[in-house]
């Protein structure tokens, strides 16, 4: 089997605080992390290699530099390979262009690392939250998907995948090469051993540029190539006028909160 | 592609009963009204095997037409064959605008319909209109965790497309159908469906959560304090309310409670009538699942707790304690 894991570094959005007087976000000192369902896709690669070591995972990641650090975690976690897509024409792409570029480095990773059985995703990045990039690379490269996929065995050429429904789950089967995107499983993904760590730090992570990208079509990447644009950012409104009530006794302030919902017919 | 009409779809899914999908029949108010804004009809398309039920649903809650595909393959939720028939529909009538209910089929669904078209799609709307500058749909959506909201447009490519979160909207009330009903036959060859189930697991109903059909709901978050803490505090004052039992991720993280009563960004989002909140410190990622409830009642130690800045009511003050005292009056009033 061979695997490859999209992952993205985001800022831990659980940190992130809003400036009062500006209503913009505070980004300074806002960890960045490897987005947590991308580190649920590389458990789920990692399982398939726990059932079958000759599996190769390669991780990939588009972005800054920076960007490299999250790799390098992955390469302590579980992965074998790690490589960063990143160039400056890339900059300002929405789901479409992002998939579209990622699409062409697929093809581009392909001829390094050879044919993957199965592309990983995390079901959506905590910052942007959209979910799409996943099925969006399924779709430019023609391949089948699944998705909220919470753990993936190999089962000959197929493999089954369970996968998470509003009133339960469901186990699908679907032909390789394939696109699953993975959801929050009932397992804490494995932390990285000191030894791993120590190797991915030493690691070389290559960068694969736009001028590698042999079959990509600038026009549809980056800002010029993505059909939404974003009108406006605000941050949401905060309610006034709340009754707050604090008796002297817990008992009481039970007491009058039961009354007072009473009088208003909300209980 | 352009747009040959100025109509506006929305996508209605379907149960495996045929039956509609609550969120679909959501869809139908902001749809009337963006349709309208844009001078166009408002279509439901309809997708699945056995709908009547679901025609008949979507034609009472105002659709001007509906596009129906009624077949055996579509029985089953499949990525493919649903891409196939809506892409399809798509590229024969030319709508300028398609919602989704961001369901987990509507998410899987969207991005594979709006990739294969060469359009943007907005995730996970809050809100809809119609940009007055520009006459495209304004698109507005919660991102870094709901820490900020964004408006998104789709200036140039049909059709424009988004995914809209359930629970937002409520459904319009019920009145005679007067929609055009147009069946359309679109065949999908098995092989071109690449996946199979193999297999369905449905949460046994002592497991199912109906977080947002509720109009009660008493959630618990970190300061509940531990799994024993819902048994003893939480259950009891939702039993004598009849309301249904939410969480904080805090709580689901914890494992104190099953991830099916999450509420909030990466749980369900709800509006029920009253939404109490015990313990729950209030996240923006949380507020993001419950600020539309109609009234919201916090109980925080915390007097600082940012849940009592959407909160209608707020007790300051340890639950273990307000909890036990306004169940037993909650029962007597009832008794």
């Amino acid at each position: 089997m061979n695997i490859l894991v999209c992952v993205k570094q985001v800022p831990d959005t659980t940190e992130i605080k809003i400036n009062p007087e500006t209503n913009t976000l505070i980004r300074d000192g806002v960890p960045s992390i490897v987005n947590p369902f991308d580190g649920y896709a590389l458990e789920a690669a990692a399982r398939i290699k726990d059932a079958d070591p000759d599996t190769k995972i390669v991780v990939v990641s588009m972005g800054p530099e920076q960007a490299k650090s999250a790799l390098k975690e992955c390469l302590a976690i579980a992965a074998d390979k790690a490589y960063l897509v990143t160039d400056r024409a890339f900059g300002g792409s929405d789901t479409l262009a992002t998939s579209y570029i990622l699409c062409n480095a697929v093809k581009k990773l392909e001829e390094l690392e050879g044919p993957f059985d199965a592309i990983f995703c995390g079901k959506q990045a905590i910052d942007g939250d959209t979910a799409q990039v996943g099925p969006e690379m399924a779709e430019h490269m023609g391949l089948p998907q699944v998705t909220y996929g919470l753990e993936a065995v190999v089962d000959g050429g197929i493999l089954k995948v369970t996968k998470e429904m509003e009133d339960g789950k469901s186990v699908i089967g679907v032909k390789m090469p394939c696109v699953v995107t993975f959801t929050k499983p009932a397992w804490d993904p494995r932390y990285p051993t000191i030894k791993r760590k120590m190797a991915a730090n030493r690691a070389e992570i290559p960068n694969i540029t736009a001028a590698e990208l042999t079959t990509i079509d600038l026009a549809q990447a980056g800002l010029k190539g993505s059909p939404t644009k974003v009108k406006k950012t605000f941050v949401p409104q905060k309610k006034t006028g709340g009754v707050k009530i604090q008796e002297e006794t817990n008992e009481d302030s039970a007491k009058k909160l039961f009354a007072t919902l009473s009088a208003a017919s909300i209980i | 592609m352009e747009a040959k009409t100025k109509d506006l779809w929305v996508f209605i899914e379907t149960n495996e009963d045929g039956s509609a999908k609550n969120v679909g029949l959501e869809l139908l108010t902001p749809g009337r009204m963006m349709a309208d804004k844009q001078g166009g009809k408002l279509v439901a398309v309809i997708i699945g095997s056995g709908v009547d039920p679901a025609v008949g649903a979507a034609n009472s809650h105002g659709a001007d037409q509906l596009l129906v595909v009624d077949s055996a393959e579509y029985a089953s939720y499949t990525t493919d064959a649903y891409t196939s028939a809506l892409c399809a529909l798509v590229e024969k009538y030319g709508p300028t605008t398609i919602l989704i209910g961001a369901t987990n089929n509507g998410r899987d669904l969207g991005p594979r319909v709006s990739c294969r078209l060469k359009t943007g799609l907005t995730a996970d709307c809050t809100a809809l209109d119609i940009d007055e500058e520009s006459g495209n749909v304004a698109w507005t959506r919660p991102a870094f965790g709901g820490n900020l909201m964004a408006t998104i447009l789709c200036p140039d490519h049909r059709p424009q497309m988004g995914t809209v979160r359930p629970g937002v909207f409520k459904k319009g009330n019920i009145a005679p159908g007067k929609a055009e009903i147009i069946k359309e036959c679109i065949h999908v060859d098995a092989k071109d469906i690449r996946t199979q189930v193999l297999e369905i697991i449905r949460d046994m109903d002592s497991e199912k959560v109906d977080l947002e059909g509720a109009e009660i709901i008493v959630s618990g978050g970190r300061g509940v304090g531990g799994p024993e803490g819902f048994e003893t505090h939480i259950k009891p004052l939702a039993a004598a309310l009849g309301a249904t039992v939410g969480a904080s991720r805090a709580a689901v993280d914890s494992r104190w409670i099953a991830h099916s009563h999450q509420v909030g960004q990466t749980g369900k989002t709800v509006a029920p009538k009253v939404y109490i909140a015990c313990g729950i410190s209030g996240a923006i990622q949380h507020l993001a699942g419950m600020s539309g409830s109609d009234c919201i009642v916090a109980i925080n130690k915390d007097p600082d707790a940012p849940i009592f800045d959407v909160a209608d009511y707020g007790v300051v003050g340890n639950l273990f304690e307000v909890l036990p005292v306004l169940t037993e009056e909650i029962k007597k009033s009832r008794a």
